[in-house]
C-alpha cells in the first residue's frame, strides 16, 4: 500500500475542501471497496479523507413525502428502516441481497453508489485495463467475458457496475445531492453513472472533490409495488450475474406507469426505458412482459462468454413483472417464501 | 504517516502508534497481541477476521486502524465471562465456565474442524443474533414489514453467509447456531426446531 495522510472530516464542506485541494486525495466511507483497492494497488491516494463520521446519517421524510437518505447511512440500517421496508420493497430487497452482514454494517449509501467494478482484470494490476490505466487496452475483450456487459459497452471497456442498491434506486426515480468546491447540485441518479465510451476510467460524472451528501426517493405510486430479483452463482454472498428492479402502478389490470432497471448488464445501472415504453398503457399480461423484455434486449451485444445473460435477463424480467402483478407483490417472485421454508407463514 | 490511536479491545483500553496503512486486523494481531481474529483472505471475502466494533460485526481486514480511534472492539477472545469486561457484549448469565453461549454451542456441537474460521464465525454469530433481535430483515425474510424475526435454518444460513469455512463444517456450525440462539421471552426463537441428528 502506498503511504498516505489521513484526516477525519467534521463537516461536509471540510471534506470537500480537503479533497478538492489535493489531486491525489480520496474520500473514505465504509472502506469495503477502497481499502481493498489500496491493498491491491488499484488505488493509491496520498490523502484519505474519512467521511464516514460526517453528520449525514439520517433517513428523513421530506415535506413532499420523499425519503431523504444521508450519504453515511449504513446499508444494513437503511434496509432495516421501517419506511424503506414498507414503502420501497425493491430497495430493501436489493440492499439485503448485497454482500454479507459484516459488509452491509460497514458500507455506506454513497460508497455503495461509487463502488467500482469487480471485473477481474480491473482488480489485477498485472493485466492491461483501460479503466485502471487509460490507454493500456481491455483484457476482458477476447478474454474471460462471463460476467461482463451486454448493453452499452464500448471497444474500450465491457465491465459492469456491481451495485444492487443503485439498480433499485434507479427504478425508484432517485436523485443524488452533491456538494462540491463550487456549491451544491442535484442530479437524477440516471445521470450519475457513465457508460464507458472512450473514457472508462470515469465511472461517474462527479468531478474531483465532489461529495455525495444524500439520495432522495420521491413519493411515487409505483414504489409500493416494486421488487428486486438477483440471479447469481450462489444463493448468497455473490455479485449479480443479472438483476432486475421493477415497479408497477396498475389500474384494473392495465399498467398506468412502470419502472424497470437492470443490474449486471452494463457499465452503469441500466434504466430499461424501452421496456418501460412497452409496459406503459398496456394490459399487464405475460405477452406484454415478453414484448417489454425483447424491446430492451434488441440493443444487447453479448461477448461470447456472456451470451447467456440475454435470455437470463428476458426470463428474469418477465418473472419479476409477473410476480409484481400477483396478489403479494412484495415477494421477489411468485411462490417466494424464503428458501428452506416448507410453507408460507403469515 | 504515524498516528497514535487509543481504543478499547476486549474491555481494556489500549494505545498504539501505527502507520496509517495499518488495518485493525494487523494492529490487533501484530501490535496488540490479540490473535483471535484470523487473517484469511485479507480482502473482505472470507469473514475470518470478523470482530464486533461498537457492537456491530465487521471485517477488521477492511478497517483502517486510524478510523478506529475511540472505538470499542470485541474479538472472540473477549466474549466470554472470564474476560467479559466489554461494554458492548457480555454473557448475561455469566455461568458458562468463562465461555460465551455461542462459544459453548460451537464446542457442544463440534462446529468446526481446523478452527481457523471459528473466532470469526463466533463473533459474526453474536452480531447476527443482535441484528435479528433488533428486527432486521434478511434476504430470505418473507414479510419485510414483520419485525419479529424467526431464525429458522434458511435465515441462519443466509445471515451467516459472510463467514466461509473451507473445512465445510457448516452442518455442525448450523447446529451450534440453532442451539445458541437467545430465547426471547415471547418464545419466538424456534427452540422447537429439530436438531438434525447433531
Amino acid at each position: 500500500m502506498i503511504p498516505f495522510d489521513y484526516q477525519r472530516a467534521a463537516a461536509p464542506a471540510d471534506a470537500v475542501a480537503a479533497v478538492a485541494g489535493r489531486p491525489g486525495a480520496a474520500f473514505l466511507g465504509g472502506g469495503t471497496n477502497l481499502v481493498d483497492h489500496m491493498k491491491l494497488g488499484v488505488a493509491g491516494p496520498d490523502l484519505v479523507v474519512d467521511v464516514s463520521e460526517l453528520p449525514l446519517n439520517h433517513v428523513l421524510e421530506t415535506d413532499t413525502g420523499a425519503l431523504r437518505i444521508g450519504a453515511t447511512v449504513r446499508n444494513s440500517d437503511l434496509a432495516a428502516h421501517p419506511l424503506v421496508r414498507r414503502r420501497y420493497p425493491a430497495l430493501c430487497r436489493a440492499l439485503l441481497s448485497g454482500a454479507s452482514g459484516q459488509l452491509r454494517n460497514a458500507a455506506t449509501t454513497a460508497g455503495n453508489l461509487l463502488q467500482r467494478t469487480r471485473c477481474p482484470y480491473f482488480q489485477d494490476t498485472s493485466t492491461p485495463c483501460n479503466k485502471r490505466e487509460p490507454g493500456t487496452g481491455c483484457s476482458a475483450i477476447g478474454g474471460h467475458t462471463r460476467e461482463q456487459a451486454i448493453l452499452g459497452a464500448s471497444a474500450h471497456c465491457i465491465a459492469v457496475h456491481p451495485s444492487d442498491m443503485a439498480v433499485a434506486m434507479l427504478a425508484l426515480d432517485a436523485s443524488v445531492g452533491v456538494l462540491g468546491p463550487y456549491g451544491e447540485r442535484t442530479l437524477p441518479l440516471d445521470a450519475l453513472h457513465r457508460l464507458p465510451g472512450d473514457a472508462p476510467e470515469q465511472d461517474t460524472v462527479l468531478r474531483h472533490g465532489e461529495l455525495i451528501t444524500d439520495v432522495e426517493l420521491p413519493a411515487r405510486r409505483f414504489a409500493a409495488r416494486s421488487t428486486y430479483r438477483k440471479v447469481r452463482d450462489r444463493a448468497s454472498y455473490a455479485f449479480a450475474l443479472v438483476s432486475v428492479a421493477a415497479a408497477l402502478d396498475l389500474d384494473d389490470g392495465v399498467v398506468r406507469d412502470a419502472r424497470v432497471a437492470l443490474g449486471g448488464v452494463a457499465h452503469a445501472p441500466w434504466r430499461a426505458t424501452r421496456a418501460e415504453e412497452v409496459l406503459r398503457g398496456a394490459v399487464a399480461s405475460e405477452g406484454t412482459f415478453r414484448q417489454a423484455a425483447d424491446a430492451e434486449l434488441t440493443a444487447a451485444r453479448p461477448y461470447g462468454g456472456n451470451a447467456y445473460k440475454v435470455p437470463m435477463v428476458r426470463n428474469t424480467l418477465v418473472a419479476v413483472l409477473r410476480g409484481l402483478t400477483a396478489e403479494r407483490p412484495d415477494r421477489p417472485y411468485p411462490g417466494w417464501h424464503g428458501p428452506g421454508l416448507e410453507e408460507e407463514s403469515g | 504517516m504515524n498516528v497514535r490511536i487509543t481504543l478499547r479491545v476486549d474491555g481494556e483500553e489500549r494505545s498504539t502508534t501505527v502507520d496509517s496503512r495499518t488495518t485493525l486486523l494487523d494492529a490487533l494481531r501484530e501490535h496488540l497481541s490479540v490473535t483471535s481474529p484470523k487473517k484469511g483472505c485479507d480482502h473482505g471475502q472470507c469473514g475470518a477476521c470478523t470482530v464486533l466494533i461498537d457492537g456491530r460485526r465487521m471485517l477488521s481486514c477492511l478497517k483502517l486502524l486510524v478510523g478506529c480511534d475511540g472505538s470499542d472492539v470485541v474479538t472472540a477472545n473477549g466474549l466470554g465471562a472470564a474476560s467479559g469486561k466489554s461494554e458492548a457484549v457480555r454473557d448475561p448469565a455469566g455461568e458458562l465456565g468463562g465461555l460465551h453461549a455461542v462459544q459453548r454451542a460451537f464446542l457442544d456441537h463440534d462446529g468446526f474442524q481446523c478452527g481457523y474460521c471459528t473466532p470469526g464465525q463466533i463473533c459474526s454469530a453474536v452480531g447476527m443474533f443482535e441484528e435479528a433481535a433488533a428486527g432486521q430483515p434478511s434476504h430470505v425474510t418473507t414479510d419485510l414489514a414483520d419485525e419479529r424475526i424467526v431464525l429458522d435454518d434458511a435465515e441462519l444460513r443466509e445471515r451467516m453467509s459472510g463467514n466461509l469455512c473451507r473445512c465445510g463444517a457448516y452442518v455442525n456450525i448450523l447446529a451450534a447456531l440453532r442451539a445458541a440462539q437467545p430465547r426471547s421471552p415471547a418464545g419466538r426463537a424456534p427452540s422447537e426446531l429439530p436438531e438434525d441428528g447433531a
